[in-house]
């Protein structure tokens, strides 16, 4: 049930731009509105649109059920290891064990008004990606299983 | 020592991380083989129990204990620079929470270990024992949090996991229709608590169930906020006339399921419990918010129970005894609440009633849950629910059979069994409050016993019927299950005194003390 040659070249066209969007929202969000779940819906919905574009076969060739569900899996478990580290560290659950450490993503915030520096806020843009991650296979796996009752129309 | 001290320091903490994490893994070692899955989600519920126990431990040993997520130290509730205000997500987990806690993971237990047979012939199990160990930590969570959005993201997670476990058995749709009817519900009670907390916090820009209480002026919204609060969770408890989605919920799940669904549905009376004691207290009109309690608790037995009795399905049955139930223990703290300002009449039968009605959750847990894996291991060797078509299983079900007597017995309230001690506490407190209730409540048990023979008489008396013939016992790990909570349902029964003196009392004092809440997340002040 693949569309026209026009909307699936569109589609390819645009799928980039919508992928860079929605990692940028994922990652930026300590900075900026947004976070894991508003980036990853945001993929899901560039996966969407080459669902429509092209056919349901087609997408399952290339993209299975089963490595959606392990990349929700494995944001799940990201998550939840990253809340678990700060326990191991001394702190409680959830401790923001990476701010203000100097490594990655533990860039003290400069006091005041300034752009927002990436590379700050410790375990919160960890969590941010594992959520986004989660978020992208399991709305990608909802979605494939609505799509796998459209059925190609007998011309 | 190391790693006792890390687990009793974070233990309210790993209480809900060990299931998560036991859920997200879940998927991942199902790739591996059942077998594996099977272990670890035993493992998982089992270290989970364990928790729940070292926890239960400590909160009676040294009281309510208090934990803030991301905290330097887990009773840092109120930072330093934050001018009085606790800002992190706090669990508060006192004697009642604790309690609930404790009977909620023995059940989950048993559930799981029931499950391993139970559902071994289905697919999908992956996701079965994921949705099973999610809903445990919705319970958990809901019976543990002291912020209230925090109680409404639980809320949520239970009301989905219990949803998609509701449908987890394709039956020719039917199942899924059930599981619909309760997403929906469970859905539009969520919105209405979500509602009330935007209402609670617009007034008093908090979230803590201690920092709101401590600010509660009892307006106009706040009065608003209470009755969605309480109408949301009085129908996620199956309180009638909130109570029509019980009966195709609970009888379309799979059995060991339902067993697990009606302690979902008593979180949710918790979470009333919580609300009305903790959150609001002595703030409220107790007499009146009282008697509502009391009516809903006298509707919800009365209702259910003749409800109960025409039905054929054995499931659907239990189910509308379920709701009745739920009225015993909305009765017996209904009472409580309607002399919660008078110390006199507190402590003269107000007390016992209140500690009636949570003695009667945790055995309500026990003997329903009891009562509705017998009906799974009926289901698992015959194939129906049907009471006309069933009979003559005394013959080759010995021990569901004698498992499903001490339930029904248990439910009837027949002494030595659990139902007996927690219904006898209603019944003489409530006596003294009004009589006419507790009449009420003999009838409905009278009503329940007469309903049970009925069950027993048409399921396992009888002679040997030519189709059920090559019936046999059920596996052993069902077996284990069903054992494990009738011997809670025997011991409970013989012991009450114990029981209520170690667990029940501490809940009830806890609810009551209002002061002792909030000064546990805001200090002394």
């Amino acid at each position: 049930m693949s569309m026209s040659k026009i909307v699936r070249a569109a589609a390819c066209v645009l799928l980039p731009f919508i992928l860079v969007f929605g990692f940028y929202i994922v990652m930026h969000g300590h900075l900026t509105p947004g976070g894991g779940f508003q980036g990853g819906a945001v993929i899901a919905t560039g996966f969407v649109l080459l669902m429509a574009a092209f056919s349901y076969d087609s997408i399952t060739a290339r993209l299975s059920k089963s490595s959606l569900t392990g990349g929700e899996t494995l944001g799940l478990l990201l998550f939840i290891v990253t809340a678990a580290v700060a326990l191991g560290l001394g702190g409680t659950f959830f401790g923001n064990w990476l701010a203000n450490s100097g490594a990655i993503f533990g860039t003290p915030v400069a006091f005041g008004a300034n752009p927002g520096n990436l590379n700050t806020a410790g375990v919160i843009p960890i969590m941010n990606l594992a959520v986004g991650i989660e978020v992208l296979g399991g709305l990608s796996v909802i979605l494939l299983y609505m799509l796998s009752g459209v059925h190609e129309e007998v011309a | 020592m190391i790693v006792p001290s890390l687990l009793l320091q974070h233990a309210p903490a790993l209480l809900l991380a060990v299931p998560m994490l036991g859920a997200f893994a879940t998927p991942l070692l199902g790739r591996l083989g059942s077998g594996i899955r099977n272990a670890w989600a035993v493992l998982a519920m089992l270290c989970t129990l364990l928790i729940a126990v070292v926890l239960a431990t400590e909160v009676l040993a040294t009281g309510t204990i208090v934990y803030a997520f991301g905290a330097a130290a887990p009773h840092l509730s109120v930072p330093l620079d934050s001018g009085g205000i606790p800002i992190r997500i706090i669990f508060t987990v006192d004697a009642m929470s604790a309690f609930m806690a404790l009977f909620a993971s023995i059940v989950g237990f048993a559930v799981l270990l029931y499950s391993l047979k139970s559902q071994s012939r289905n697919s999908g199990q992956d996701g079965y024992y994921a949705l099973l160990l999610l809903l445990t930590v919705g319970i958990l969570g809901m019976v543990c949090t002291g912020d209230l959005f925090n109680f409404f993201v639980f809320l949520e997670i239970n009301s989905l996991a219990g949803a998609a476990l509701v449908a987890y058995r394709v039956d020719k749709g039917v199942a899924v229709e059930a599981g619909l009817k309760y997403a929906v519900l469970s859905t539009l009670g969520g919105l209405l608590v979500l509602f009330a907390i935007a209402l609670l916090y617009g007034q008093y820009d908090a979230l803590n169930i201690a920092m709101i209480a401590s600010r509660m002026q009892f307006t106009l919204l706040d009065k608003v906020a209470l009755v969605m609060l309480v109408v949301a969770l009085a129908m996620k408890a199956g309180a009638v006339p909130m109570h029509f989605w019980t009966p195709d919920a609970y009888s379309m799940a799979p059995s060991a399921v339902t067993a697990f669904l009606v302690v979902a549905s008593q979180a949710s009376l918790y979470g009333i419990f919580r609300v009305v004691f903790s959150l609001y207290g002595l703030a409220l009109d107790c007499l009146t918010v009282g008697w509502v309690l009391i009516i809903l608790g006298v509707l919800s037995m009365f209702v259910g129970v003749t409800m109960a009795i025409p039905q054929k399905d054995v499931k659907r049955l239990m189910a509308y005894h379920a709701v009745s139930q739920t009225g015993y223990m909305l009765l017996g703290v209904g009472v409580g609440v309607a002399v919660l300002g008078n110390q006199d009449l507190l402590t003269a039968y107000g007390r016992i009633a209140m500690e009636g009605g949570i003695f009667h959750i945790i055995n309500h847990a026990m003997y329903k849950g009891l009562l509705f894996l017998t009906a799974g291991a009926i289901f698992y060797r015959t194939g129906t629910r049907n009471l006309n078509k069933l009979g003559g299983l005394g013959h080759s079900m010995k021990w569901t059979m004698v498992f499903f007597m001490i339930g029904a017995l248990a439910i009837a309230g027949i002494p030595p069994f659990n139902g007996f001690a927690s219904k006898l506490m209603i019944y003489e407190s409530v006596f003294l409050f009004n009589p006419l209730l507790s009449i009420i409540a003999m009838v409905v048990s009278i009503l329940t016993l007469a309903s049970f023979v009925k069950v027993f008489h048409s399921i396992f008396m009888g002679p040997k019927l030519p189709e059920y013939a090559d019936v046999r016992e059920v596996p052993a790990p069902m077996l284990i299950g069903m054992g494990i909570l009738a011997l809670f349902v025997i011991l409970f029964g013989i012991f009450p005194q114990q029981v209520v003196d170690l667990l029940i009392t501490p809940a009830a004092a806890a609810l009551i003390d209002q002061g002792g809440y909030i000064a546990s997340i805001l200090g002394g002040a």
